[in-house]
This record gives structure tokens, C-alpha cells and sequence, in this order.
């Protein structure tokens, strides 16, 4: 099913991307909110705190605190208690939290927190790329990536649904790219009351911490349990693959927009080059692709939204009949030379009947702009590539020779 | 035994990890010496001081780690730490 919004243009109103994350926090009801502001993560959390001002949250906490660390560990235990927990954060703050993301995903807290990716010092850079959470990839939170400010709102809602279901019970980061999506103003509709409401029903988990009814969490497991306890992690991301597209086709049924589940596909069908990529950077590539395909070259487009859990058989199932893939990432894992998107779709393409060459292009790290000249010449090279054979397999792209 | 995601446990289950085999000193009463004055009872952190119908007392080496703290304290040195032998 390919992306579909029904919009209706007497709802939409013009605001900035993160007070459309910010409504969306609101009406799906958070219990407790605690974050610490931090560039440009802030104005969601500045426009929650104004919405707690103004009494629009009902039964909600807002905790104050002095770092990131102290705002992800509230959570662990509020969310243990059964509310409904929320933070927001990004860059250093994001890696601030690392020690305690693992304990949120390991003690199974479905806590939801918005990601405005931005780059990681050093050097100090506080515009977009993903490092951030894809330097958070193994902390067993679920990970989705919004193209624009209404898919990140209306993400929101579904990570919500996701992470708390049952057979889930993992939290999830919705990340959307910082400046870009976080401080650009456009015309969205914010989430209604009435439809959250049917859609994401109260947070009742089985187990949780109350004096009257003592419990440990994230009790002591030693050689001979700790294995097993990291297995039913896997096994929960296993089963959210199916509960993340449930979540996206329950959200179209209810609210008429839809973004693909585990990923979406554009143009892909007769596609010989198709391209990958996660975040704001889907726009600029459809744009490019719209102009191709009136040229008659067959270039298609394989967004993933969601990273963690890592859709290998959705991703084979589309590139299976490509003849060339290109995979575009703002991240690097420096020492391998190669963005995490790319690594990855290479890894489940391996042990396969599927033998298609994969290009991967580093792009946009600390908010490096990424014109539509760029995406034009990947694409040349690409086709260069699915005839000759690929020259160089994973490279940065627009590297400032002179300045080195 | 099943475990349960996330770690979560009910109250008691070191109940069931018998910790008297981490000991390397076992604690041994010399009741002659004993006045039962009940300071070993009161200072155990475990606590594995148990009393007897007599006055007396008793340790539980299921859960007692041989830290030594009753020997220590006891005024009349009546409990002597003996090594742990096979």
C-alpha cells in the first residue's frame, strides 16, 4: 500500500514541527513528562511545559530536572508504576541517557521519547544527522524515522501503541531530523482528542510498582537467567514488526494518513536503481525521482521507518529485482568507513538468493545542506555503477577537498 | 522457574538462593561460654542467629556467609570461626 493522506484542508493550521510533537504528546494523556532542554530538542519541551502551565494536560506530571540523566531515570521509575512516561531529548543528551536506555529496554518500560537528531561533539555542532540515535542502536529501544512534521506527530501516537502493547512492551525513539522537522513551520493537522482516544487505549501494564503489592524490577539475573532475559528482548522486537504495521494501517483507518509501516516504497515496482534512506532527506529524493521517472529512468525509493526492529524481510522483499541499490546515511561508523543503514541492508542481503550491488553515500553530517544537485549526482553514478560495476562501495559525499 | 520479562520478581525469592555456600569460616558455639546475652541474634546481618526453646541459639548455615560479625562481637568469645572443609 503506497502512502495516502486525506487531507482536509480546513483542519490543517500552520505551526512549527515541534509543537505539533508537543500537541501530539498531549493528547495521547502522558502521566509524567521530564526532560531537559537541549538544542533544538527544546521547543517541544518548552510547548509541553507551557501546555502543564495551562492545565491542558490532566493528570500529568511535569518533573524538573538538572540533566538527561536524571530525566530518562525519572521515567524508569514512573513508567514501572503504570503512567504513561514521555521524554524528549537529543545529540549529547541523548548519549547522556545511554546507561539508562538499556535499563528502560531491558526492565520492558514502554517510555516514549522524541529524538530531534542533531550531530555529536566533537567538534561542537549543534545542526542535523542521526548520529545520535544511531549511536544508540543496540539499546533494544524500538527506533522510527519521520519524513515531515505530520508524520512525526502522528508517530507519536503510534509509538505509543506499539511500545505498550503486550506482546512488545519495548520503549520506543521517534526520531525526526533537528531544525529541519523540529523548527520548520508547516501546515499539519494536529492530532485530534476524540480520535487518540479511540486509537491508543489507557496504559495498563501487568506488573507494576505499588507498596501495597511489592515488586523488584530488573531484578538480579545471573549466568543462568541473563541469556534468556535478552532472548524475550529479541523475541518482543520479532513480534513488534508485525504490531508496527498493524499500528500504521489502524492510524490510516482512523485518521486517513499513511506513511508505510515498517517502510515505505515509492516508485519502487519497476524500479532498476533504488534508493534508501531514513528521515527529512525522503522529500528531497522523491522530488528528484518525480523528475526522472518523467525522463522514463527507473529509480525507485525504499524509505525506512523503522530501523529498530530492522525490517530485513521487508527491505529483501523490494530490492529482490533491483539491478543497482544506493543507500544514503547521516551517520558514520568511523573505523568501518560506512553509515549504519548501509552496513545493515548489506548484512541481510548476504546468505540470500538476492545479488544486487549496494553503494552507500555518508551525506549531510552536522546539518551539511543536501541540495537536489547532490542526490542528481548519486543517481548518475549509480547508473554508472549498474553497468560497469561498483568503483568505490561507501564514500562521503560532497567532501570540501580544499579545506583539507 | 520461569522468568518473567523485564526482570520483574515478587518479594522473597532469595529465599531460595541458599547463600551458606559462599561461607569459608563456619561459626561454632561454645555454650558453656554462651550467656545469652542475644548480641550475635541482634548484629547478624543475614539473620541466621535462630532461638532455640532454650535461651540458647542456633545459626542456620543455609544462609550464613561466615562474615564473622558475631565472633567478633560476642563479649564471652563463645563462637569460634572454623574453616570450611570438605
Amino acid at each position: 500500500m503506497s502512502a495516502t493522506r486525506n487531507i482536509d484542508k480546513s483542519k490543517m493550521v500552520v505551526v512549527e514541527g515541534s509543537y505539533s510533537v508537543a500537541h501530539s504528546v498531549k493528547v495521547c494523556r502522558p502521566n509524567v513528562i521530564s526532560a531537559y532542554p537541549i538544542t533544538p530538542q527544546t521547543h517541544i519541551v518548552e510547548d509541553l511545559s507551557q501546555f502543564m502551565a495551562d492545565g491542558e494536560i490532566p493528570n500529568c506530571e511535569y518533573i524538573n530536572v538538572e540533566s538527561e540523566f536524571s530525566a530518562i531515570s525519572a521515567l524508569v521509575g514512573s513508567s514501572a508504576a503504570g503512567a504513561r512516561s514521555y521524554s524528549a531529548t537529543t545529540s549529547q543528551g541523548l548519549e547522556l541517557m545511554h546507561e539508562v536506555l538499556f535499563n528502560i529496554s531491558g526492565m520492558r518500560l514502554p517510555v516514549v521519547m522524541t529524538v530531534a537528531n542533531r550531530a555529536v561533539s566533537a567538534p561542537i555542532n549543534i545542526w542535523n544527522d542521526q548520529q545520535d540515535s544511531i549511536s544508540q542502536r543496540d539499546t533494544g529501544w524500538i527506533q522510527l524515522y519521520a519524513e515531515d512534521t505530520q508524520e512525526a506527530a502522528d508517530m507519536t501516537a503510534q509509538a505509543f501503541k506499539i511500545a505498550e502493547d503486550k506482546d512488545v512492551l519495548l520503549p520506543a525513539m521517534v526520531c525526526m531530523d533537528g531544525f529541519i522537522l523540529s523548527h520548520v513551520y508547516e501546515p499539519v493537522i494536529l492530532l485530534e482528542q476524540d480520535l487518540v482516544d479511540k486509537y491508543l487505549p489507557p496504559f495498563e501494564p501487568d506488573s507494576v510498582l505499588d507498596p501495597k503489592n511489592p515488586k523488584s524490577f530488573g531484578a538480579f539475573a545471573d549466568p543462568s537467567t541473563y541469556t534468556e532475559f535478552r532472548f524475550l528482548q529479541q523475541k518482543a522486537m520479532d513480534k513488534a514488526l508485525q504490531k508496527i504495521e498493524n499500528a500504521a494501517n489502524e492510524f490510516n483507518e482512523l485518521f486517513g494518513r499513511y506513511y508505510g509501516g515498517l517502510i515505505e516504497e515509492y516508485e519502487t515496482k519497476d524500479a532498476e536503481i533504488i534508493i534508501m534512506a531514513m528521515g527529512s532527506i525522503i522529500g528531497t529524493v522523491k522530488d528528484v525521482i518525480d523528475e526522472r521517472r518523467s525522463k522514463g529512468e527507473k529509480i525507485g525509493l525504499l524509505k525506512v521507518r523503522s530501523f529498530r526492529p530492522f525490517p530485513k524481510e521487508a527491505i529483501k522483499r523490494v530490492l529482490k529485482d533491483a539491478k543497482m541499490v544506493v543507500v544514503l546515511d547521516k551517520n558514520i561508523s568511523i573505523g568501518l568507513n560506512e553509515g549504519a543503514l548501509f552496513t545493515e541492508t548489506k548484512s541481510c542481503l548476504y546468505n540470500t538468493y538476492i545479488d544486487v550491488p549496494v553503494a552507500g553515500y555518508m551525506i549531510g553530517h552536522g546539518g551539511r545542506d543536501i541540495p537536489v544537485g547532490t542526490i542528481e549526482k548519486i543517481i548518475d553514478e549509480a547508473k554508472v555503477a549498474m553497468e560497469d560495476g561498483i568503483d568505490i562501495e561507501s564514500q562521503f559525499t560532497d567532501v570540501r577537498e580544499e579545506l583539507i | 522457574m520461569k522468568i518473567i520479562p523485564g526482570g520483574v520478581c515478587e518479594p522473597g525469592t532469595t529465599r531460595a538462593n541458599k547463600t551458606g555456600g559462599w561461607r569459608t569460616f563456619r561459626p561454632i558455639y561454645d555454650y558453656d561460654k554462651c550467656i545469652k546475652c542475644k548480641l550475635c541474634e541482634l548484629l547478624c546481618p543475614e539473620p541466621s542467629v535462630l532461638p532455640k526453646d532454650d535461651g540458647f541459639f542456633e545459626f542456620d548455615y543455609d544462609f550464613c556467609k561466615g562474615c564473622g560479625i558475631c565472633a567478633n562481637e560476642c563479649p564471652k568469645q563463645a563462637i569460634e570461626m572454623v574453616l570450611e572443609e570438605k
